[in-house]
């Protein structure tokens, strides 16, 4: 799960990291009003939104007064903002975050993310901050240094001076550095974080070392002990469909096709997406259905599939090794007999109890293909999709 | 012979009394499973599905010399149960519980090397089907008509795609040693490294199957060691193709976060290091078919 930078920051706040003193506005009245709080001459109007790239997309705007703050939170507020990491739909922004403008000599760049390779806890940190770390890491990876963390012992003060003394830091400036890294990576522990970015980690003017920006992401296996950051859940900044799939246990992903999927199991969804794919076609969606689906978790799978305009077919596919052929194939019946489902559907059925299975789908008085292999069920669920189309052209 | 586990192995199932782990306890015992014990903190010198229940894996392991142990036990105190099998000095654990927190496993993984080399326990999972030795030995969720014994090792994170592998084989009439899910988590135990080793070993096996998908490191670095290391055949499939970057497809551990991790790099990966690559998972049986 992600977080907004305004959240992030006032994490890194509690557990002593310095920040700009700034403040939250859903309006443009109540940016300028934050505005006039936080005192000075120059503010920047940031967007609050899931995704990188901010800066360039026109999400961050600098103001030298109070009718430009107002002027800045009308034009950002209730728009969408398309960066090179949102995709063309863009992410809309509701939320501003209105800070001072804080003039700096450098710019550091500062992470730490749950690294697979290694299995622990990896800070990085380099002297060139500003910059996207994947562009850093193309042009100098030798700036790059990186911090391997012990789980047992965590971050050692050692490590975090090492890490700074890297970075070119003068002395006067290692013990402040040295007391962000091992705040920044106490809170990332406690809360089960799986990324914090800061960037950039700037030096002031007057020799102060404060986190500009805020990235983070949590881990949502870990979120049942954590109520705190399940809270700042902004479901704004995701897809409806994916949280109305969250609401009622379904794992669902939105994507760009217009095959649905209904599947059973992550590896055969992806999978079943690739067949699509190799047929010809382009699947609408990820959605895996579990483990013991009942013909209700089924149903309720149709209609959320259904929900997206684009879908002009769908294809259920359940090899049941824990789930059973005849409870899915009941939930098929009863989704297409209580929903308009409009669109051609292919079933195939796999696994425990499949004669039953495709029993009650042939007796059903339901209109579907059905097919017994995965290759099958990708071509049929392609080829009825172009008949569909012959048919209304 | 098979890896892993065989019809001698004494397993002790943890967190027995669950709904879950009682149907699959049953299944396990139907398949041939030498299951001895179960356990249930609190609910000790009960029986359930036909076993004697201890409060400790301890205990068990003391009453019924118990091997192995497979974990059906909440997220929240799953990694805390495998700490325990550990402590036991159980050989093989396999974890079937989906959702466990990556920083748990972090702490799992650090736990098992206390032990020595020689005494450290092999994990398998979390959020895996197990594993199954046709004809000898279930282990895990998979349902075991599906199987037959043969020459076919399979290694795969996820379990639906490790069933329509072994079911495509036997419409082909070729049947498996034995099939591994390794699970879906971003941090879980034993590898696809760690099992190609042991396949390369095993007198039943003579090629094995590994089906990958997007995410993390592990398909490289098995694409390496069987390229350096192995004199038996290895075939692959990458599932998730058409999966966008930056998006959790399903497995905590499948989503595209850095370079290598998508399908299309692992695929070149792959063939890079001259392992062939299925393209289509409605071909295992045919391509392995062709293979033997």
């Amino acid at each position: 799960m992600d977080i907004h930078e305004y959240q992030a920051k006032a994490l890194l706040k509690e557990y002593g990291v310095p920040i700009p003193f700034g403040g939250l506005a859903y309006s443009p009245e109540q940016a300028a009003y934050r505005a006039k709080e936080i005192g000075g001459d120059r503010w920047v109007v940031k967007a609050q939104v899931h995704t990188g790239a901010r800066g360039k997309a026109g999400g961050i705007r600098v103001c030298s007064d109070e009718h430009q703050v107002w002027d800045a939170a009308d034009e950002l507020l209730g728009h969408r903002l398309v960066t090179d990491q949102t995709g063309p739909a863009g992410k809309g922004v509701y939320r501003l975050y209105v800070e001072p403008v804080v003039v700096f000599d450098q710019e550091l760049y500062m992470s730490m993310v749950l690294d697979r390779a290694s299995e622990r806890i990896v800070l990085a940190m380099s002297a060139s901050g500003g910059m996207e770390i994947e562009e850093l890491a193309e042009q100098d990876p030798e700036a790059i240094v990186r911090v391997i963390i012990e789980p047992a012992v965590g971050l050692l003060a050692f490590q975090a001076r090492e890490a700074a003394f890297a970075c070119g830091l003068d002395t006067a400036l290692i013990s402040q550095a040295e007391q962000i890294l091992l705040s920044a990576y106490r809170m990332f522990r406690d809360h089960d974080a799986t990324l914090l970015e800061v960037n950039p980690l700037v030096v002031t003017e007057d020799r102060r070392l404060i986190a500009l920006d805020a990235k983070m992401s949590f881990d949502d296996n870990a979120l049942f002990r954590h109520q705190n950051i399940s809270e700042l859940r902004d479901k704004s900044q995701e897809d409806p469909r994916e949280m109305s799939a969250l609401d009622r246990g379904l794992n669902y992903v939105g994507l760009e096709g217009n095959i649905g999927c209904i599947i059973n199991g992550a590896g055969l969804a992806m999978a079943s997406m690739d067949m699509i794919k190799h047929a010809g076609g382009e699947p609408a969606n990820f959605l895996d259905i579990g483990g013991g689906a009942s013909p209700d978790r089924v149903a309720k799978a149709f209609r959320l599939v259904l929900s997206d305009d684009r879908v002009e077919a769908i294809l259920v596919n359940i090899f049941a090794g824990i789930n059973r052929c005849d409870w899915v194939a009941e939930g098929v019946v009863k989704a297409m007999t209580e929903l308009e489902v409009g669109v051609p559907v292919v079933v195939r059925l796999a696994g425990t109890n499949v004669e039953e299975g495709r029993r009650i789908l042939a007796e059903s008085d339901v209109e579907l293909t059905t097919a017994e292999t995965l290759a099958e069920a990708g071509e049929r669920a392609v080829a009825s999709v172009s008949r569909e189309a012959l048919r209304e052209g | 012979m098979s890896i892993v586990i065989d019809e001698t192995t004494r397993v002790v199932v943890q967190g027995v009394t669950g709904r879950m782990a009682t149907f699959h306890t049953e299944e396990m015992v139907e398949y041939g499973t030498n299951v001895v014990a179960g356990t249930s903190p609190g609910k000790g010198g009960t029986e359930h599905a036909g076993l004697p229940v201890f409060d400790t894996v301890k205990n068990a392991v003391a009453e019924t010399g118990a091997q192995a142990s497979i974990v059906f036990v909440p997220p929240p105190f799953a990694a805390d149960a495998i700490m325990e099998a550990v402590d036991a000095g159980l050989r093989t654990c396999v974890c079937v519980t989906d959702g466990i927190p990556a920083q748990d496993m972090m702490k799992v993984k650090r736990y098992m090397r206390t032990k020595r080399v020689e005494r450290r326990m092999q994990l398998i999972g979390p959020n895996c089907a197990g594993v199954i030795s046709p004809d000898r030995a279930l282990l895990g969720i998979m349902p075991g008509h599906i199987y037959t014994s043969g020459p076919v090792g399979i290694i795969s994170r996820s379990g639906t795609l490790g069933y329509e592998a072994a079911s495509q084989l036997k419409e082909e009439g070729i049947g498996v040693s034995t099939s591994i899910g390794i699970g879906g988590d971003p941090i879980n135990g034993s590898s696809f490294k760690d099992h190609l080793q042991a396949f390369e070993q095993d007198p039943d096996t003579s090629i094995v199957l590994l089906i990958g998908e997007i995410g993390g490191p592990q398909e490289a670095e098995a694409a390496e060691f069987a390229r350096d290391h192995m004199h038996k055949k290895v075939v692959t499939y990458i599932a998730g193709l058409s999966a966008p970057k930056g998006r959790t497809m399903g497995h905590a551990g499948a989503i595209v976060t850095g370079s290598g991790e998508s399908a299309a790099e692992k695929i070149e990966i792959m063939r890079e290091c001259r392992i062939p690559v299925i393209e289509r998972p409605s071909d295992f049986g045919t391509a392995i078919a062709k293979m033997i």
